[in-house]
């Protein structure tokens, strides 16, 4: 059994107890260190990218070791094809926000680094976690240092945002506490085992009504997370208050918790409930894009308006996992990976703009084209990123999930799709107000266009971007199998394309549900 | 032949990285040679492609090439994939050709720009001139959708390219928006070609569209109708034409190249590349050729009354391509497209004229201030005298047989009020077309003295290429030359009727559009007849009211006051879309914010948390203050009530 994961998982903690060691004062340093640190474990981590193998077991890398027996918890770490991406994209944003916290974080610089390396130690475990206890317990791991970033570091509101981050994401965590306590009942019941683990709890099936009351547990847990309408009103204080590395961590990482829980334990879980839901979250999730496109239009602080439009972004990664095809769901899941790195650029960009002028106000700015220009061009790679333009990885995702998501509810689909419609208002009206137009402020000037520091932020964004607009194979065969198994297990056998579909295209309809009906089984993970 | 293929959009992407990433160091000399150069290298091999294909039996006139596999998840599978065939191959010599043109000229029109602007110009241009090329060698609806994006994306950054003037970013932005509202249709009918056909390549829809598809069902219209939508938003027809007026903002050679020659004809390919599909729906093609006669008309009475010579050469691009889609409408497949390659040819020459007449007058735009400007620009005169009598349909000119093809089959389709459209407004657009060049060349100047002084015909770099495009607007129409005329020319043939009947047939294999030889009835030489008289009445009224008598066309206005003020200010509809459109989007906008958000969300439902934060945030003076331990004391006490609640209760 191979500790790889857990050499991943701890060697940022291991980091921040290196960095409690230097001197507080000595800022620098502790910048330095952490940036080595964060890269080191980017370097660490990035081998999963090849040592990963798509056509292999399920689990992979795991590493299972009885934890507190009496009880039957594990700690039990393994990773899919999703966990894959999502681990590194959380390695790679964290040496960024490092950087782009080089001149933001004046204050408390130790606490801060040493935070954000916990932080991250806390993510990967919820992405690393095959057994409930463990994941519960990164879950709330990665709230508490999330909480003091906000809190310490952020704007004017940041103990407000904080606390409201922090209830929301906890109360949700309850909810879910609750739930698993009662999924571990519930299974000693059915088979005299008490076990927390995943793979073994997926085996056994709860009973309908009970299966519902569950789901529901960790669907709000997760829906808050996400965010989705309605619990998603604590994001865009959250996001305004925190500081740079926090929004980018918060958007690119935090949300896809959410998502993944979604993934990886509600539907799978309860793919009864899973799917009786599906109208009632797709629906929430239309509604989401929809709506978050339209209060991110009129949105004054640009930080606010990047928050909404993550409402928006994340509605479509919630339509594609219920699309409940491999289609769609490949289509979420490279969304996932998209949102991280357009909304982390996003944010990244917002902190570039406060760190000239300290302000977030859209109305401060105008005609930054001039002044800056390869500002402008990385900006403007970004926003069409954002808005899903073909080429750029944006678009890949949405296209998949839409397409997915069309083949099983055309009519919801057809309004998600207005979305593309409204992204580019919001996004081209905000960027226009920004970069275009006369320099009418004195105070734009003079501005300075980025530092080689910022652009070594932002190109392996805009490289990623790119890579996985023009050629998205490589990511999509990463998670392929795993995608297939989940959809395999969620949509099961008894799936039914609803009537919509059979009308529209009743040849194609039946096909697909054959295919899913021939597909193997799940394959046993590596010893 | 097939390797070369992928070459053709390489070399323009090829310039976009040279000169997007390297232009402002290598200077203006050596953008002003990539930038053309590139697109020059793309026009030669699709030149050799062509002549491939010309060599070959016009069955085997296929070409293809698959590069790799770019989307593929689950049933769905894109490839990044080119398809070269005579319909193809004829918009990639337009695109390539007239482009080079357009680039050539541009490195006169450009020459005031630093280095920085010029370089970011020319990436754009070729950024462009690749994304088109994508668009119209695609050999699936995903990639056509690359390229009909991407040919979005450069109109909106081409028309801001001044974006210090606000106005400018604004109509890059409309722009953008607009065409987002026709490709929104134009997605939604490549998810139903999907759930359709199982897949979105050419090779699997076409040639199995009438056995997946049933001729006048549901399904077929629906796909046509979404597709049609994305061509009427990228085609500028009604109701959404209004972007392009507003493209003008940008650099007069883009308007050549973009919003008349290329891009906006994307719409009319899209259709005849689809005609599989739209054959089985009869009423979509109705709806097209409606919309396309009705846009014709519409746009040509607006055209009538603009006094910005760009804004007349727009109004009379949306008209122009109204006749393409009448043509692709009435089934007239190989007619649109004609009239796509003869348009390109006039009306590129035309805005680079103006564009030659703008720069001399050192960016006077009013036709009210120019006049007498034929001795000072010979060059520009006689080749915009070409490009009007085209446009006009005056034989032997280019615009003549393709608009005449497409008026005769309209009629011949039994649309005898669509093909009255047409015919009004052929003399409609000779009137506006020559009022536009009578108030440019001829009369008396009445622009500043410090104008006229400096007034001065364009560089060489700029009249070549309007030289390059008269001749081709004279002779351009001589590739479609139809049956009732081709047998008095001892049978010479109607070449690319001809040169895309396979194309337009096979799928089928039933003898549907090709002109095979059939008597030629009396009434197509009445029509012929008629659209030349037409034309003729049209610029000698234009020469009666703005050339004779100038004073005439102050006191129809006075006199018409209502239908005068109407035209000119576009019958509203600006006006109209922002009341019913974009006011309300941005009030409801405004409501779910505040009201929604703020109010019922974050006030109504987490009020009472807000006032347990509030006295927390009191209480909170600092980061060590404890309170989240007490916090997470409570919350795991009630966890354990409910839970012993749950399994115990």
């Amino acid at each position: 059994m191979s500790a790889y994961l857990s050499a991943i998982l701890f060697f940022p903690i291991l980091g921040a107890l290196l960095l409690a060691g230097i001197p507080g004062a000595n800022r620098t340093a502790i910048r330095q260190a952490t940036l080595a640190i964060s890269t080191i474990h980017f370097l660490i981590a990035l081998p999963l990218w090849w040592l990963y193998d798509p056509t292999g077991a399920e689990y992979q890398f795991v590493e299972r070791v009885d934890w507190i027996p009496s009880l039957g918890v594990q700690y039990y770490l393994g990773v899919d094809g999703v966990s894959v991406l999502l681990t590194l994209l959380t390695a790679l944003l964290t040496p960024l926000a490092v950087l782009g916290s080089w001149r933001y974080i004046d204050r408390h610089v130790k606490e801060f680094h040493i935070l954000l390396l916990v932080l991250t130690t806390g993510m990967l475990g919820v992405f690393f976690a095959l057994d409930l206890f463990v994941f519960y317990v990164f879950w709330e791991l990665m709230l508490v240092p999330m909480y003091f970033i906000i809190g310490v570091w952020g704007g004017e509101q940041r103990i407000y945002a904080a606390v409201k981050f922090f209830l929301y994401t906890f109360i949700g965590g309850l909810l879910m506490l609750v739930g698993i306590l009662a999924l571990y009942f519930q299974h000693e019941r059915a088979t005299g085992t008490f076990t927390t683990s995943l793979p073994d709890l997926l085996g056994a099936s709860v009973p309908g009504e009970l299966q519902l009351a569950l789901f529901l547990a960790f669907a709000i847990a997760f829906a808050i997370k996400v965010p989705m309408f309605p619990f998603h009103t604590w994001l865009p204080d959250a996001h305004v208050q925190a500081p740079t590395a926090g929004s980018v961590i918060l958007a690119g990482v935090l949300l896809k918790m959410g998502t993944f829980g979604f993934y990886r334990f509600a539907m799978p879980l309860f793919p009864e409930a899973a799917r009786d839901a599906l109208p009632w979250i797709a629906g929430l999730a239309v509604v989401g894009i929809i709506y978050g496109a339209m209060v991110a239009l009129v949105q004054p602080n640009v930080k606010k308006l990047v928050a909404y439009s993550s409402v928006s972004h994340l509605g479509f990664v919630m339509l594609g996992l219920f699309a409940l095809n491999a289609t769609g769901v490949q289509g979420s899941v490279i969304q996932m990976i998209n949102h991280g790195l357009s909304t982390g650029a996003l944010f990244f960009i917002c902190g570039m703009l406060y760190e000239r002028r300290h302000t977030y106000d859209i109305e401060d700015f105008g005609g930054l084209s001039a002044v800056m220009p390869v500002f402008a061009v990385l900006f403007m790679i970004v926003t069409l990123s954002s808005i899903g333009l073909p080429g750029l990885n944006g678009f890949v995702g949405e296209f998949l999930i839409l397409v997915g998501m069309f083949q099983t509810h055309p009519w919801m689909t057809g309004v998600a799709t207005a979305g593309v419609i409204l992204a580019a208002y919001y996004m081209l009206r905000m960027f226009q107000r920004v970069m275009f137009g006369p320099v009418d402020r004195e105070a734009n000037k003079g501005l300075t266009d980025l530092s080689g520091r910022e652009i070594a932020i932002l190109l392996p964004l805009v490289a990623l971007i790119v890579w996985i607009g023009v050629y998205p194979a490589p990511f999509l065969a990463r998670t392929e199998p795993s995608v297939e198994r989940f959809v395999e297990r969620v949509a099961g056998e008894g799936f039914e394309a609803p009537p919509d579909l059979v009308e529209i295209a009743p040849a194609r309809g039946a096909e697909s549900e054959r295919e899913n009906e021939t597909r193997d089984g799940e394959e046993t993970e590596t010893p | 032949m097939e390797h070369l293929i992928w070459l053709v959009p390489a070399f323009p992407l090829g310039g976009v990285l040279i000169n997007g990433l390297f232009g402002r160091r290598l200077g203006k000399g050596a953008v002003g040679f990539i930038g053309p150069g590139v697109v020059g290298a793309a026009f030669v091999v699709s030149l050799v492609l062509f002549l491939d294909l010309v060599g070959r039996a016009p069955e085997a006139r296929q070409l293809t090439q698959t590069l790799y596999s770019w989307i593929a998840a689950g049933d769905f599978q894109a490839n990044i994939g080119f398809l070269v065939d005579p319909l193809s191959a004829t918009l990639m010599l337009v695109v390539t050709g007239v482009g080079f043109l357009i680039h050539v000229y541009s490195v006169g029109y450009m020459h005031d720009e630093d280095s920085a602007g010029f370089a970011r110009y020319f990436t754009y241009l070729n950024l462009f001139t690749f994304a088109m090329l994508l668009l119209v060698m695609a050999d699936n609806f995903l990639l056509l959708f690359v390229g009909w994006e991407g040919v979005g994306l450069c109109s909106y950054l081409l028309i801001g390219f001044w974006f210090k003037d606000r106005d400018n970013a604004t109509a890059g932005k409309k722009a953008f928006i607009v065409n987002r509202v026709g490709d929104f249709g134009f997605l939604l009918g490549i998810f139903l070609i999907f759930g359709s056909f199982g897949s979105v390549a050419f090779a699997d829809v076409f040639p199995t569209a009438a056995s997946v598809l049933a001729p006048g069902g549901d399904l077929a219209f629906w796909i046509c109708l979404f597709l049609f939508v994305g061509a009427v938003g990228k085609s500028a027809q009604i109701p959404l034409y209004v972007w392009l007026p507003d493209a003008m903002a940008g650099p007069t050679p883009v308007s050549a190249l973009i919003h008349a020659a290329t891009m906006v004809t994307a719409g009319v390919y899209m259709v005849a590349r689809s005609h599989a599909l739209y054959d089985l729906a009869p009423d979509v093609l109705a709806i097209v050729a409606g919309i396309g006669a009705a846009t014709a008309l519409y746009a040509a009475t607006i055209g009538l009354v603009q006094t910005d010579i760009k804004k007349v050469l727009a109004y009379s691009t949306i008209s122009q391509l109204g006749y393409m889609f009448l043509g692709v409408g009435v089934a007239a497949y190989a007619a649109g497209i004609f009239h796509l390659v003869t348009h390109a040819f006039f009306k590129a020459l035309l805005f680079l004229g103006a564009g030659s007449v703008i720069h001399a007058l050192h960016g006077e735009q009013d036709l009210r201030r120019m006049g007498g400007l034929k001795p000072i620009m010979p060059v520009t005169y006689w080749t915009m005298l070409a490009a009007t009598l085209a446009i006009a349909g005056i034989p032997p000119l280019a615009g003549f047989f393709s608009k005449d093809e497409i008026l005769w089959r309209a009629w011949d389709a039994g649309h005898p009020v669509l093909w009255a459209l047409g015919f009004v407004t052929a003399g409609l657009t000779a009137l506006y077309m020559f009022r536009l060049f009578f108030l440019t060349f001829h009369g008396p100047f009445r622009g500043t003295a410090e104008q006229r002084q400096h007034a001065h015909e364009s560089p060489a770099s700029m009249t070549v290429p309007l030289a390059v495009l008269g001749v081709l607007s004279v002779i351009g129409g001589w590739i479609g030359i139809p049956p009732a005329i081709g047998e008095f020319l001892g049978g010479v043939p109607n070449a690319i009727e001809a040169w895309l009947a396979p194309v337009f047939l096979s799928a089928h294999g039933e003898a549907g559009h090709a002109a095979e030889a059939h008597a030629v009835p009396p009434a197509e030489y009445a029509l012929m007849a008629a659209s030349v008289a037409v034309a003729t009445l049209g610029i000698l009224a234009a020469r009666h009211l703005w050339l004779a008598r100038p004073e005439v066309p102050q006191r129809i206005a006075a006199r018409f006051q209502v239908p005068y003020t109407i035209l000119r200010n576009k019958y509203w509809v600006d006006e109209l879309y922002d009341a019913l459109v974009v006011r309300p989007y941005n009030a409801l906008s405004r409501f779910a914010w505040r009201i929604v958000d703020e109010g019922l969300i974050d006030g109504l439902l987490v009020g009472g948390t807000a006032k347990v934060v509030q006295m927390q945030s009191r209480a909170m003076s600092g980061w060590e203050s404890g309170s989240i331990p007490t916090y997470v004391m409570v919350f795991f006490g009630g966890a354990i009530v409910i839970l012993a609640y749950y399994l115990f209760g």
